[in-house]
């Protein structure tokens, strides 16, 4: 057993609340896109994945994502409690000298923020109780083993190897386990639910566009320790991870711009907060992987392609509210696929070659292969986790708590005092007017 | 006696309020209004989609006058208010038969 490594630890640490962050950053994200009846709503979706995740992760969340059963599908029990690991190090790999609890630490918040992306489908008419056990449940049988499938690189003698880490697709810091898994559990989800009254009829303006822009800077923040976080040490990986987060998510932000200013005429502070995350969500499986010119093509066709995606709602006529399809599983898939393209030892060298590195076709059809199984596994078993909570406690709201405002209905609380009559703006005018007479 | 409302474009509103304490009228009701006339609304881009929106937000200014002021009152607001741009608002003038300051109970003329 190696010895810790107090900078590599340190580094691990600040990432792990790096990564805390950005769900936060995720609820204003999403807050400020939905109506001001369901902002509050929109929000406690992700502050109540905190708080469900995190404590089964102790229970046997961590233990069922990176215990060591042997098994590909599933991690074990052993650790349950975390009390038997305190003052281990790391064996995942066994090239860590971090403590196993910093890297429990660490992938916890990647295991909190995964369903709340999931959120984003369902806007305005979640019961928010139900949202609650679903989280508990979604976690339990999809995001822990998918998460030991793809982070879990076995012992020091790679057994117990996650199904497709032990298969060799690579994803660095989870374009299949977080991204592509929670797009698919949105549009599962999404089909539960159904589509929200008005859709398509009325007009579902965001409600605050700042607060959105706020969520996406939070997001890009937190997302350095996502990613360049994942190198689980202060390297060069860590180093190249970072950079490429930057460039990838820069690229993608003028992508998307470059998108609305041809096709609609103006290019909107919406698609600039939307680009930025569609590329974060693109250069995360291909981070460590990628030479930084390839990252910047990576980005920009993420910019791109989602900009388009998020209209396939429309088409086919379903209600991903907030685009975690055009978004999460559009960019996930595409990032996880570009590394079969632009992958390259010479950047690191447990990595691979992909197409335009001479390493043919090969990695090309592992990542799809991995991603398609992410994808397949993520839809089915959420479509019948959503479908059996409907069927019994009732996942959606009724039609009037929905047009009244689930804020009000299931929070009793308003996110803003605004009153025509007393309130600010003509208000203040008032008051000069009365007193000057 | 009549009644003079204005919709006017809510930046006006301070302008307005000069012009009619230039002309002597020491009374007014603002409200926010919102509604739209031959310019229709405007459109809006959201993520690709595109909302109309058709009530454009404006101010309602109401001001009771005497029968004589009215003119002057009209063509204060008017030069005010116009920037000659589509959506400038609209003022018209309705009868009143009566007004009682509560106060007091003055009715008519007195109680403007």
């Amino acid at each position: 057993m190696p010895e810790l490594n107090t900078g590599d630890t340190a580094w691990v640490l600040a990432s792990a609340a790096l990564v805390l962050l950005m769900t936060p950053g995720l609820a204003f994200f999403y807050g400020g896109m939905v109506r001001a009846k369901s902002v509050l709503n929109m929000m406690m979706m992700s502050f109540a994945s905190i708080a469900v995740v995190s404590v089964l992760w102790v229970f046997y969340g961590y233990s069922l994502a990176f215990g060591n059963s042997g098994s590909p599908w599933y991690g074990s029990f052993e650790l349950s409690g975390l009390s038997s690991v305190v003052n281990d190090l790391t064996a995942n790999g066994a090239i860590y000298p971090i403590p196993v609890l910093a890297f429990a630490a660490f992938q916890l918040m990647f295991a909190v923020i995964t369903p709340a992306l999931i959120s984003g489908a369902i806007a305005d008419r979640a019961k928010f109780a139900t949202w609650v056990v679903f989280v508990a449940i979604w976690v339990t049988v999809v995001y822990f083993p998918v998460a030991h499938w793809v982070f879990d690189f076995g012992g020091s003698d790679a057994t117990g190897a996650g199904y497709l880490a032990g298969k060799g697709v690579l994803d660095f810091a989870g374009g299949t386990a977080v991204h592509i898994n929670a797009g698919a559990a949105g549009l599962a989800l999404a089909l539960v639910l159904g589509k929200r009254v008005g859709f398509k009829k009325e007009p579902m303006r965001p409600h605050s566009l700042p607060l959105v822009l706020l969520g996406a800077g939070l997001l890009w923040f937190g997302w350095f320790g996502f990613n360049a976080g994942s190198a689980l040490g202060a390297n060069g990986t860590a180093a190249i991870a970072f950079l490429n987060t930057q460039v990838a998510t820069a690229a993608a932000l003028a992508g998307w711009l470059i998108v609305e200013k041809i096709r609609d005429g103006h290019p909107t502070s919406l698609g600039a907060a939307s680009g930025a995350v569609a590329g974060l969500v693109a250069i995360t499986p291909a981070c460590a992987f990628v030479a930084p010119w390839a990252a910047v093509v990576i980005g920009l066709i993420a910019g791109i392609l989602c900009a388009l995606a998020v209209g396939l709602k429309y088409k086919f006529n379903y209600d991903d509210s907030l685009d975690v399809v055009g978004v999460h599983l559009v960019g996930g898939l595409w990032g996880t696929l570009s590394i079969g393209f632009f992958g390259t030892t010479a950047i690191t060298s447990w990595g691979a070659n992909g197409l335009l590195y001479g390493g043919g076709t090969e990695l090309l059809i592992k990542q799809a292969t991995g991603a398609l199984t992410v994808l397949a596994y993520s839809f089915t078993v959420t479509l019948i986790i959503g479908f059996l909570l409907e069927k019994t406690i009732g996942f959606r709201i009724s039609r009037d708590e929905e047009v009244e405002g689930v804020d009000l209905t299931s929070h009793a609380e308003s996110a803003y005092e605004i009153d025509n009559r007393a309130g600010a703006g003509l208000g203040g005018i008032l008051t000069s007017i009365r007193s000057e007479g | 006696m009549k009644l003079i409302t204005a919709i006017v474009k809510p930046f006006k509103l301070d302008e307005i309020k000069s012009a009619l304490e230039g002309q002597g009228i020491n009374g007014l009701t603002v409200s926010e209004a919102s509604g739209f006339g031959r310019q229709r609304g405007h459109t809006e881009v959201y993520r690709g989609a595109e909302y109309t929106v058709d009530l454009i937000p404006k101010v309602r200014v109401e001001i009771l006058v005497d029968d004589a002021d009215v003119d002057k009152v009209l063509d204060a607001i008017v030069a005010v208010a116009q920037t000659g741009r589509i959506g400038d608002g609209k003022v018209w003038v309705i009868p009143v038969e009566q007004v009682i300051r509560v106060r007091t109970g003055e009715r008519g003329s007195a109680a403007l």
